[in-house]
């Protein structure tokens, strides 16, 4: 199990002063979403929790020790990173994409063994992905290299998920059953952080919620303190509606 | 797995194995494969031993050590630009390796003066092009081209300076230079050793070079130490290819078009295309060579010119065909 945790984190947005510093810490078990309008930061705070960005002041910690200080490779068995975009590269087959997610593991002059093709194929069949294994991931549709991006997470097994909207590019069915992915990971004792643009996801699958301002002001905390349509109105400067479905507050955007 | 890599390893050695032998046997005197093995065991004709151990042979291991060292240091400095453009010489290495080349020949200097001056030419230039690139900021994989490209221009013109004001009796000696010519090499080892060397540091390291061809946040997020990495193939292309145009003059379109054409044919694996790069660049500069030194004998081609001949309708021929 492990645990991220910022200390006094400023992140670095280019041409914004200062802001909230963040004291957040993301216990195995939770599931924190990060909502914001375009802008405002999350994408890099994500990175910068993934140890790709420096922080303008403050520090990660992963397990009480700095994230800049540890190994790349100490730091990619316990931490994945979903992207937002991905760069293609040389072609490469849905497979050997899913397979890379096993490079933090294995040692320079390892080949890929069974176990590990075996973990990249239960990975590819829970995103629904196993039938395009021997496609090249440029031919493929967005949502299917979405969820060819989850499944290499899945393969890497990180005890803490950072995912960059985990849910762009798929179907209703397929949001829904990636967020019921990440909330069984939590289940399973690990922590998972997501930046999110459908607040309804959020409401729904979240049980903490940081919401960052264009400004650099930032708070956070449980869901049901946070997910209130005055603050959620000012935070998107977008009038509401709120309604209840199943249990949990659906936000639709109305005119103003 | 093993096989997987093992198979086509297998079929390349086959294969240059055969070229040497090939390059070994035609020339003036044509002498068959049973011969050969007899010459290489130390019996048979003392003349032919000769003329086989002493000039067939080094030769064309020098081109195969040449061929294999820019393929290798082409499909490098591909992945670490990400672009399939990328060649050895796109740095502006060349260019460097022959303003010091000619300016050898210029003053008048000879053999071992030339290709030292060759490659401390293809150093500097290097280092100028990655200083540059590196610039206030950090160097991008874009900036690094084209700083690499506007710098290539600049020895171009340079070059052309050169030619134009040199005496008449260099000139002949200096374009076959340019266009590569495998007659200036003296021993193979040096680069051979080196092209060996290189195999070994570089197949662990494959599977990071993989990760690394999915972009620097993306090898960083799986483990990669990815600015290290990057420094290690930048040094190594570098001076595989310093090496390489030492040798033999600069040569182009290897390094470009034989990882691309194993690439077409075997995936994307660097595990199995460093390797693959070393064996079938060097078979095709031993047949280039070949043919370079019997098609017009007694006169020479020069090999450049006949690997591109080789080269570009085979790479064409396979990138129409391929999906």
């Amino acid at each position: 199990m492990s645990v991220l945790a910022t200390r006094d984190l400023i992140i670095d947005v280019p041409g914004r002063e200062g802001g909230t510093p963040l004291n957040i810490t993301i216990e195995p078990g939770q599931v924190w979403g990060v909502l914001g309008p375009n802008g405002a930061g999350k994408t890099t705070l994500l990175h910068t929790l993934a140890g790709l960005q420096a922080p303008r002041s403050g520090s990660v910690q992963l397990n009480d020790s700095a994230l800049g200080q540890l190994r790349r490779r100490h730091v990619a068995q316990r931490l994945g990173l979903v992207f937002q975009d991905r760069q293609d590269g040389f072609p490469a087959t849905v497979l050997e994409t899913a397979l890379i997610g096993r490079h933090p593991y294995l040692s320079p002059w390892q080949m890929e063994g069974a176990d590990d093709y075996a973990r990249a194929e239960a990975a590819l069949e829970r995103l629904d992905a196993a039938h395009l294994r021997d496609r090249l991931v440029s031919t493929l549709s967005g949502g299917e290299r979405q969820r060819v991006a989850i499944a290499t997470v899945l393969t890497q097994a990180p005890n803490v998920w950072l995912a960059d909207e985990p849910t762009n590019h798929l179907d209703l069915h397929h949001q829904s059953a990636v967020m019921a992915l990440m909330a069984e990971q939590a289940a399973a004792g690990y922590a998972v952080m997501m930046c999110l643009h459908d607040l309804n996801l959020a409401a729904r699958w979240c049980d903490h919620v940081l919401l960052m301002y264009p400004n650099g002001d930032a708070c956070w905390g449980p869901r049901e303190t946070m997910l209130v349509p005055s603050a959620l109105e000012s935070l998107y400067r977008q009038k509401l509606a709120v309604v209840e479905v199943d249990g949990a507050p659906v936000f639709v955007p109305i005119k103003a | 797995m093993l096989t997987r890599l093992g198979f086509p390893l297998s079929l390349l050695l086959l294969a240059a194995l055969a070229a040497l032998l090939l390059a070994l046997g035609v020339g003036s005197a044509q002498i068959s494969p049973g011969q050969i093995m007899d010459l290489l065991q130390g019996e048979g004709d003392a003349l032919a031993r000769t003329m086989v151990m002493e000039l067939r042979l080094p030769r064309a291991l020098s081109a195969f050590a040449v061929g294999g060292l820019l393929a290798v240091a082409g499909a490098l400095m591909q992945v670490l630009l990400r672009n399939p453009l990328a060649d050895p010489y796109v740095l502006g290495l060349s260019g460097g390796a022959s303003i010091g080349a000619l300016a050898a020949m210029l003053g008048g200097l000879g053999g071992l003066a030339i290709s030292g001056s060759a490659f401390g030419g293809a150093l500097l230039s290097t280092f100028l092009v990655f200083g540059l690139a590196h610039g206030s900021g950090g160097w991008t994989p874009s900036r690094l081209l084209l700083t690499g490209v506007v710098v290539a221009a600049g020895w171009g013109a340079v070059i052309t300076l050169m030619l134009a004001l040199s005496p008449a009796e260099r000139l002949p000696g200096m374009l076959y230079w340019l266009m590569g010519d495998l007659s200036y090499s003296r021993t193979p080892w040096p680069p051979l050793l080196l092209l060996l060397a290189t195999c070994v540091v570089l197949i662990p390291l494959g599977r990071s070079l993989n990760v690394l061809a999915r972009g620097p946040q993306q090898a960083a997020a799986l483990g990669v130490a990815v600015r290290p990495l990057e420094w290690c193939i930048y040094v190594t292309a570098s001076l595989l290819t310093a090496a390489a145009v030492t040798t033999a003059g600069s040569i182009g379109f290897v390094g470009l078009v034989v990882p691309h054409i194993l690439r077409l044919l075997l995936g994307n694996d660097q595990r199995l295309i460093l390797p693959a790069c070393a064996l079938a660049g060097g078979t095709l500069l031993v047949l280039a060579d070949t043919l370079a030194r019997t098609l017009i004998a007694p006169e020479q081609l020069p090999v450049g010119v006949i690997t591109a001949l080789l080269g570009v309708p085979t790479f064409l021929f396979l990138l129409y065909r391929s999906r």
